[in-house]
């Protein structure tokens, strides 16, 4: 069993599931189906919470549906102002993006700059019909006019504050803290 | 990491993270735009102060994609040939404000030398007769996509070792990453003092082509150096393939799926037969491609993050 996260728990493993089944029929209201959608996780949480809302979809609709990962590690604006970082794995379905409508999923919505990254990264692999974003927990702060399409919770916090997004898949449980 | 100037210089897991970046590099050789944004701002010179094709185009186009500007500065037709020393080319260009200086040079040790003089990181992309460490960085990638981890993994390196910087790095990055070596030479082509390193290293060393290539994972040519000999390393081009080339009758002797690397530019003919050369298990022109991932992934580590 991994440790306790410091801090107050804000999102249980039953309120993560909820807010994700609520954000896939979300997605597939605003889409009108499946068609046409993929969903490309963000490393490194955004990854399982994409394959999860895929799942969700699948289950509702009775067909699967797209499911890639995308790595901004090139294409964030800290480069310079940090460690090298790795980069992970950028993987699209085999369809590619290309006139499909793509939602970004990722575990927290913050400064905005992860998804300005993703934007740029997107428009190096191909014309999507149009991009949507779905994040687990949106805690404000925005630094760019960027705005989350489906949001699991809206958590108002001070900037000092840090939110924690542990999963099953990364982190063995699913919790959202902030300390 | 501030400079790349020799394989000891790196750790197993820094060549593992230098892997781990150049398999996402590689996928980007497949994208329509092949272009990353990480290295925008920054400067890249290459100094090459010997011919080259491959490696100054690898370097060259390594650094674009990854949005740096490029410049390139060869001997033949810079300040070099009216007399400048390498410390006041280096500098001069230096001053211009680079972040990267890739070199090469004919004299072993050069890259150090100019590591010591500037701010810039520092590639060795060649020095003399010491190292080349991203080709081996490049050829043991290659190897690695073809073999899974190394470690055990037989590996015989054959030629003109005397003259030859690929083997120095090659034997250094590959026994660092677990696999067995065997280096095969002409006893003239052999370099003195060789038995000590190879004790201290971990490597064997052999003058029978024909028994070590049986029991090879993986062959790497080296290509015959005849612009570094001064002397007669052997009595004619036909005795030294008979000898040690890597001939249809030798192919027979390797198994199908045995890579054959070799670093290029091949004398066909001489260290290895066209037959060798354009066999399907030949990854001469994926260790070109190899060679850009890696390039791609050694400049995004030197320069992309803050200790550059």
């Amino acid at each position: 069993m991994p440790a306790p996260a410091p801090g107050r728990t804000v999102l249980d493993p039953r309120d993560i599931g909820r807010a994700l089944t609520r954000i896939s029929h979300e997605i597939l209201e605003r889409n009108k189906g499946a068609d046409g959608l993929i969903l490309l996780g963000l490393h490194t949480r955004g990854v399982p919470l994409a394959r999860r809302i895929a799942e969700g979809i699948a289950a509702v609709e009775g067909t699967p549906v797209a499911v890639g990962e995308l790595d901004v590690t090139m294409y964030r604006d800290d480069l310079r102002s940090q460690p090298t970082r790795r980069a992970h794995k950028t993987q699209l379905p085999a369809s590619g993006i290309d006139g499909k409508v793509v939602v970004l999923v990722d575990d927290v919505l913050f400064s905005g700059r992860t998804i300005r990254a993703a934007l740029d990264a997107l428009s190096d692999l191909g014309r999507p019909a149009a991009v949507r974003l779905a994040v687990l927990v949106d805690r404000g702060h925005r630094e760019l006019p960027i705005r989350a399409d489906h949001v699991g919770k809206n958590l108002p916090s001070a900037r000092s504050e840090r939110v924690s997004v542990r999963l099953a898949e990364t982190d063995g449980v699913d919790e959202v803290t902030i300390a | 990491m501030k400079h790349l100037l020799s394989i000891d210089d790196l750790s197993v897991d820094q060549i593992g993270a230098i892997f781990e970046t150049a398999a996402e590099m590689h996928d980007v050789q497949t994208r329509d735009v092949k272009k990353l944004p990480a290295l925008r701002g920054r400067t890249v010179v290459n100094m090459f102060f010997e011919d080259s094709t491959r490696t100054r185009s690898s370097f060259e186009i390594a650094g674009k994609w990854l949005s740096a500007d490029v410049i390139n500065v060869s001997a033949k037709g810079s300040s070099a040939s009216k007399g400048e020393s390498l410390r006041d080319t280096v500098l001069t260009v230096c001053a211009m404000g680079v972040d990267g200086l890739v070199i090469r040079h004919p004299a072993s040790g050069a890259a150090h030398q100019v590591s010591q003089w500037v701010d810039a990181a520092v590639v060795n992309a060649g020095d003399g007769m010491h190292e080349h460490p991203t080709q081996a960085l490049l050829d043991a990638y290659t190897l690695q996509r073809h073999l899974g981890s190394l470690a055990g993994r037989h590996v015989a390196i054959v030629g003109d070792l005397t003259h030859s910087r690929v083997f120095r790095s090659n034997v250094l990055c590959l026994t660092k990453l677990g696999a067995r070596v065997t280096v095969v030479a002409p006893p003239t082509l052999m370099p003195s003092g060789i038995d000590p390193w190879s004790r201290d290293v971990g490597f064997e060393t052999s003058y029978d082509l024909d028994a070590v290539l049986p029991e090879a994972d993986a062959v790497m040519m080296l290509r015959v150096q005849r612009e570094r000999m001064s002397g007669a390393f052997f009595p004619t081009a036909r005795e030294y393939t008979v000898g040690y080339g890597l001939t249809r009758n030798r192919l027979a002797l390797i198994g199908p799926d045995v890579p054959i690397c070799h670093p290029g530019p091949m004398n066909r003919g001489l260290e290895i037969a066209a037959d060798a050369a354009d066999a399907a298990q030949s990854v001469v022109l994926e260790q070109v491609s190899s060679g850009l991932a890696v390039r791609m992934s050694v400049l995004y580590h030197l320069l992309a993050g803050e200790e550059a």
